[in-house]
């Protein structure tokens, strides 16, 4: 393409008189801008009392306002406009970070007051007010947990392995769609079907851990699954056959080839799949109910899990009634900081654990 | 994964693992769909009782039509609010993400919005009670006032402010990186070329996006709002704890009396009924399964079909 370049040397020079060329703003005017429609929002907020939130609001639609304003008398419209998107678009990101920061602020300030020993180590067995704690219940949420993993992992692994090593035609297309519907399965419906799974065999007002756990196995599967079959379907196809030619048989291929290579990937799915259900709330409030003392028996009657738990303190505190919520809103933290390090675990077992893909 | 062409050979030995591996893996693909056809199954008989019982006999006195009808208007009232809040919000920063964050912190900035979605629905609940309802009074005290005479706003202004406005604000908290997350997908996928040429046309970067990705990307938004009401229309424990529900149909978003939704109805009665209102909760939650199962397939076809055309696969 070389011959369509024209040397720069032999370019008509341009018209005599004055030119017209774009007029720019500085780079980072749009941050000024915004920074003044802030100061105007504070302005008016303090006319009528300062507060924080009026500040915010008025800072939301003032701070675009003199980005547009501002670009459009020197730039133009078209600028402008691009300049307004912008500052919409960064004002948006910010929207969304309010009610996470605030929401972990407010459970860390309110569930802070008893972080302490006793609440990880006594039950709500006989206590009445001050005192108690959340041991049975933690305990209750790793044995449900950890009984719900053993249902879905197996179950959720073998169906991403049917899907990608197996699967072809109709019963495969079933199978990725109903698994895509089984997503959105609302909570509290999963806990209604193991509920009237279980009083069929056991008659009306069951309450068991197993069905605790099933039901959030039918919440768990679909996630294991979905995530286990994009990792599986990351290996590449070269090393399935390499290892047939080697003569090796398909179900070892899988097993000593395909799932070591994707190990990293399968461990994280699986943990940010127990994430997904370890803070469900509606279908444990269904199938398992709360009690006051610890049982670990999950063939055995009611038990108490962490976010049931956190929920009845609250909305039940009885009387004195502070004590109670005080032990809600730190059950609230214990179940927050649970998550947080799922999901903190899940990424570093996918950084560290991952093959080397030669990339 | 054969090749055609060759020869006919003899049909290798299926081995004894072979033959059991790729059994249980098929077998576990159709307990998936068992399941789900349980979950339909075992819901229709629980329910069966309060649909053909004596309408006497069921919780109110009423039909069992009459008593799930303001619950379905509760939840879609809700979920309606979730939806016309977040979407907007999640393109935005779905827009961020992909094209305007720097790129060295883009993807640390979208894990930020991933954590809204690993919070637990009952501690949303808990910071809606505490901390946004009280915080919204004044607004609604305001609203009251001032927009009194939209019957959105017809109050009376709740006091403790919770309301429908709040339930659906808190829902459009927790299904905003929902939506991020698929419009971000998709947008991320549109191509260069397409964004490339529409810069060296002179096109702003706003002007780029309005030509190249947004158009690219409506059926993933579409497709990602809907599994968002997907999610909004059976979120139970957040509206259980945050809005104070006393049941009849009403537009009014800010006063004290609300329709109560189908999942919370069922939260805050389970633990304490037994006969024939059981059943009757069942019923209410298979419509809400019907309802939910209806969204997220139009979701995934909406999806699908994106990607059968897009090309990027």
């Amino acid at each position: 393409m070389s011959h369509t370049a024209t040397p720069v040397a032999e370019r008509p020079a341009p018209p005599a008189g004055p030119v017209r060329t774009q007029r720019r703003l500085p780079r980072l005017a749009g941050v000024g801008l915004y920074l003044v429609g802030l100061l105007v929002a504070a302005g008016l907020s303090a006319l009528t009392g300062f507060s924080i939130a009026v500040t915010v609001v008025y800072t939301l639609v003032l701070g675009p306002l003199a980005t547009y304003v501002g670009s459009r008398a020197v730039e133009g419209a078209r600028t402008a406009k691009d300049r307004l998107v912008t500052a919409l678009v960064h004002s948006a990101f910010g929207i969304a970070m309010i009610p996470l920061v605030w929401l972990v602020w407010t459970v860390v300030s309110k569930g802070a007051a008893r972080l302490d020993g006793t609440f990880f180590n006594s039950s709500m067995l006989g206590v009445v007010g001050e005192g108690g704690g959340a041991y049975h219940a933690i305990m209750g949420t790793i044995v449900v947990t950890a009984l719900t993993a053993v249902i879905s992992v197996p179950v959720g692994l073998l169906t991403a392995i049917y899907l990608v090593e197996y699967g072809r035609g109709r019963l495969a297309k079933a199978i990725t769609f109903f698994v895509d519907v089984m997503t959105g399965i609302p909570s509290i419906v999963a806990g209604l079907f193991a509920y009237a799974l279980f009083a069929i065999f056991f008659g009306p007002g069951v309450r068991l851990g197993i069905a605790g756990s099933v039901a959030l196995a039918v919440l768990m599967i679909p996630v294991v699954v979905r995530s286990s079959e994009e990792v599986l379907k990351l290996v590449p196809n070269e090393l399935r056959e390499a290892a047939y030619a080697l003569g090796v048989p398909k179900w070892r291929t899988v097993v000593k080839v395909v799932i070591p290579t994707s190990i990293a990937g399968l461990g994280t799915g699986v943990t940010l799949a127990v994430a997904r259900v370890i803070g469900e709330t509606a279908p444990l409030l269904v199938t398992l109910g709360i009690t006051q003392g610890t049982n670990l028996d999950p063939f055995d009657g009611r038990m108490a899990t962490l976010p049931v738990f956190a929920y009845y303190q609250l909305t039940q505190p009885g009387f004195p009634p502070e004590f109670a919520i005080d032990r809600a809103w730190t059950a609230a933290l214990v179940l927050i900081v649970l998550v947080m390090a799922l999901n903190v675990v899940a990424r570093l077992i996918s950084r560290f654990f991952a093959p080397k893909t030669g990339r | 994964m054969t090749t055609t062409s060759a020869p006919p050979t003899p049909r290798p030995r299926r081995r004894v693992g072979d033959r059991v591996f790729a059994g249980s893996a098929t077998g576990a693909g159709v307990l998936i769909l068992l399941v789900l056809a349980g979950v339909a199954v075992f819901l229709i008989s629980e329910a069966w009782p309060a649909v053909t019982a004596d309408s006497a006999d069921l919780p109110d006195g009423k039909s069992l039509a009459s008593y799930v009808g303001p619950l379905v208007f509760g939840t879609l009232i809700a979920a309606a609010i979730a939806l016309l809040v977040a979407t907007p919000l999640a393109v935005a920063i779905a827009l961020f993400i992909t094209h305007y964050a720097p790129r060295r912190i883009a993807a640390a900035l979208g894990y930020l919005v991933d954590l809204l979605a690993a919070i637990p629905s009952v501690v949303y609940g808990f910071w809606g009670i505490a901390a946004l309802a009280p915080a919204l009074v004044p607004f609604y005290q305001w609203a009251e006032e001032h927009l009194g005479f939209i019957p959105l706003f017809a109050g009376p202004a709740s006091a403790t402010g919770r309301t429908m406005l709040t339930a659906g604000l808190v829902l459009a908290v927790m299904i905003l990186p929902i939506i991020s997350a698929i419009s971000r997908e998709v947008f991320a996928q549109a191509p260069a070329l397409h964004r490339e040429a529409a810069l060296a046309l002179g096109a702003t970067r706003w002007e780029m996006i309005k030509m190249s990705v947004l158009p690219y990307g409506k059926s993933g938004v579409i497709g990602g709002a809907m599994l968002g009401l997907g999610r909004a229309l059976g979120e139970t424990l957040a509206i259980a704890i945050v809005l104070s529900a006393s049941g009849g149909v009403t537009f009014n978003l800010i006063s004290s009396s609300n329709p109560s939704t189908i999942a919370a109805n069922i939260a805050l009665q389970f633990p304490e009924s037994s006969g024939l209102a059981i059943n009757t909760l069942i019923a209410s939650g298979l419509v809400l399964f019907v309802i939910t199962l209806a969204v997220n397939m139009l979701a995934r076809w909406v999806v699908t079909r994106r990607a059968e055309f897009s090309g990027a696969n």
